[in-house]
């Protein structure tokens, strides 16, 4: 093991990002050569990177279920996250100061809502369960005349867990309060419907589906007030300053189209490999839990720990064998912590640190999920015989 | 970029002494699993040297390296001499770590020096060095 070039290479972070499609970046250039006009300007120019700019703004609309002049393109998932977070929460300041989102929503939006915290608004996080699910009733109960915002994210990209939405999403409609859901990890990858779901804000991100990084958005209601981050010029509405992205967005369309064209097949693709890959891992890696829900998860998601041992170690070993993965144990993350997803949901900081999560892609086989099952087992195996909670624990076995 | 030297990939990957004494002369324990890294270091000891180190970890690339490189640097030692190897020699010899790993996983040189202060209780005797604070890992700091 060691400096030899592994035998495969096997992408298995999708989640982390996706590719660019060759479709993707072949509708992109010309925006980089020719047509590098800035879409507000008024000539031959920016007319056509407008033109670009707002076939994209339809691509993406379609996606989601909403009305084009509804999308603000943004730069990233987290900037989706953030305006929706602080815009919506000032844009309603006047109403109240109660902001309601989930244990298990991504930093962007968690710490976004921190930080108004911090600035004088109310916060409550709601539990979740052991499947990382939000239970509707918990966000009915929390729900006061002073709040303003609910934000549950769609799917969570850690455990793949799909989210009551739509239930929750009556609820905040009764109950008059905007809701926002990050949908950064299933727009693209699962059917999303603005108005099926029952939200008013939305944020999702090119490059979740084989578009470009740099290239997100953020859909809200027409009508609901939203503060900009930024202040600027009239980009986006004003809602979002700043010369936008052309290329980045037009691989955003594009990859909303082909996301639209080929969900059905890429489904089916990803939830047979998948389930091959649950199952053989799960029996042949004893002490082994699924973590998210068995079949409410994403498609292209199968996340787990395994006992006994630490995330970044197998990954370092995986990567030695060409297999990428991601972990949301303490020591693959910079601040040092285990994913707070995993300890909302209740596991513990000794079996979180054995977090492993792998997406699939477009590019994956069955062959691909075979190498994985054949380079795993050993792998689990040799760190565990290195292991002292695993000495511990046959010891205590033996009696 | 990868985030690891060289030198601790290959301990990382090809880690030396790793097991259990059976019949160790003294064990220690560094570290807790809540911050991703656990070591215990065994030690058998022959007239007043290191007559074989041996350690099990839990824990990320670095922590296993850190326990590997250690182990190779107390191995043939008296135990005067063990008990000055600290993190940052090991750091040094390992030709670096991450910055945000050093407190976290930099914890062999530590289980270490429990192990020879359980072999030292065990026979009453001290060593020089041994109770000095020196750059030991602070309790409470695996939780910044």
């Amino acid at each position: 093991m060691g400096n030899a070039k592994p035998e495969r290479r096997v992408y298995l972070d999708y989640v982390a990002t996706t590719p660019v499609l060759p479709d993707v970046l072949e509708a992109m250039l010309p925006y980089f050569r020719d047509v590098y006009g800035n879409p507000q300007s008024l000539h031959y120019w920016g007319d056509a990177a407008r033109e670009a700019m707002e076939k994209a703004r339809e691509q993406v609309a379609v996606l989601i279920g909403s009305s084009p002049e509804e999308i603000i393109f943004t730069s990233s998932g987290s900037e989706a996250n953030n305006v929706a977070i602080k815009g919506l929460a000032q844009g309603q300041s006047g109403k109240g100061k109660h902001i309601i989102v989930s244990a298990v929503e991504h930093f962007s939006v968690l710490h976004a809502a921190r930080t108004l915290e911090k600035a004088g608004f109310e916060l409550t996080v709601v539990p979740v369960d052991k499947y990382g699910f939000v239970d509707p009733d918990e966000i009915a109960k929390n729900i006061r005349k002073d709040t303003i915002l609910v934000s549950v994210m769609h799917a969570n990209g850690e455990v793949g867990t799909i989210q009551p939405i739509a239930e929750i999403g009556k609820i905040a409609k009764e109950a008059e309060v905007l809701f926002h859901t990050d949908a950064v990890a299933s727009a693209g990858n699962i059917p999303v419907d603005v108005d099926k779901l029952g939200v008013d804000a939305l944020s999702l991100a090119g490059n979740e589906f084989y578009g470009p990084k740099g290239s997100a958005a953020l859909w809200v209601r027409k009508k609901v007030r939203l503060m900009p981050l930024m202040d600027g010029g009239v980009q986006e509405g004003g809602r979002r300053p700043g010369t936008e992205n052309v290329p980045a967005i037009v691989g955003m369309g594009e990859a909303a189209e082909l996301a639209v064209k080929d969900m059905p097949s890429r489904t089916g693709k990803f939830s047979q490999l998948r389930d091959r890959l649950i199952n053989g891992l799960l029996s042949a890696i004893d002490h082994t839990i699924l973590t998210g829900h068995p079949t409410q998860r994403l498609p292209h998601h199968a996340s787990f720990c395994i006992e006994f041992i630490e995330g970044e170690a197998m990954l370092l070993m995986l990567n030695s064998q060409g297999i990428a993965v991601s972990s949301g144990s303490a020591c693959t993350s910079r601040a040092l912590k285990a994913s707070h997803v995993l300890i909302a949901m209740g596991i513990p900081h000794e079996i979180a640190q054995g977090s492993l999560l792998f997406s699939l892609g477009v590019d994956n086989n069955e062959a691909d999920i075979d190498y994985v099952l054949e380079k795993l087992p050993p792998i689990v195996d040799r760190l565990r015989q290195m292991s002292p909670l695993y000495a511990k624990f046959v010891k205590e076995k033996r009696g | 970029m990868p985030m690891y030297s060289e030198k601790v990939m290959d301990h990382f990957m090809n880690p030396r002494n790793v097991g259990e004494i059976k019949d160790a002369d003294g064990i220690g324990e560094e570290g807790n699993p809540v911050c991703g890294d656990m070591m215990t270091f065994y030690i058998k000891v022959k007239d007043n040297r290191l007559e074989d180190v041996k350690f099990q970890t839990f824990g990320c690339g670095a922590a296993v390296a850190v326990s590997s490189m250690v182990s190779e640097m107390a191995k043939g030692k008296t135990l005067e001499e063990a008990v000055k190897i600290t993190p940052s020699l090991v750091a040094q010899e390992l030709e670096g770590l991450p910055k945000n790993k050093y407190h976290c996983s930099n914890l062999g040189a530590q289980a270490l020096r429990r192990a020879i202060r359980d072999y030292a209780q065990k026979k009453g005797i001290t060593i020089e060095g041994l109770e000095e604070k020196g750059e030991e890992h602070e309790e409470g700091e695996e939780n910044d």
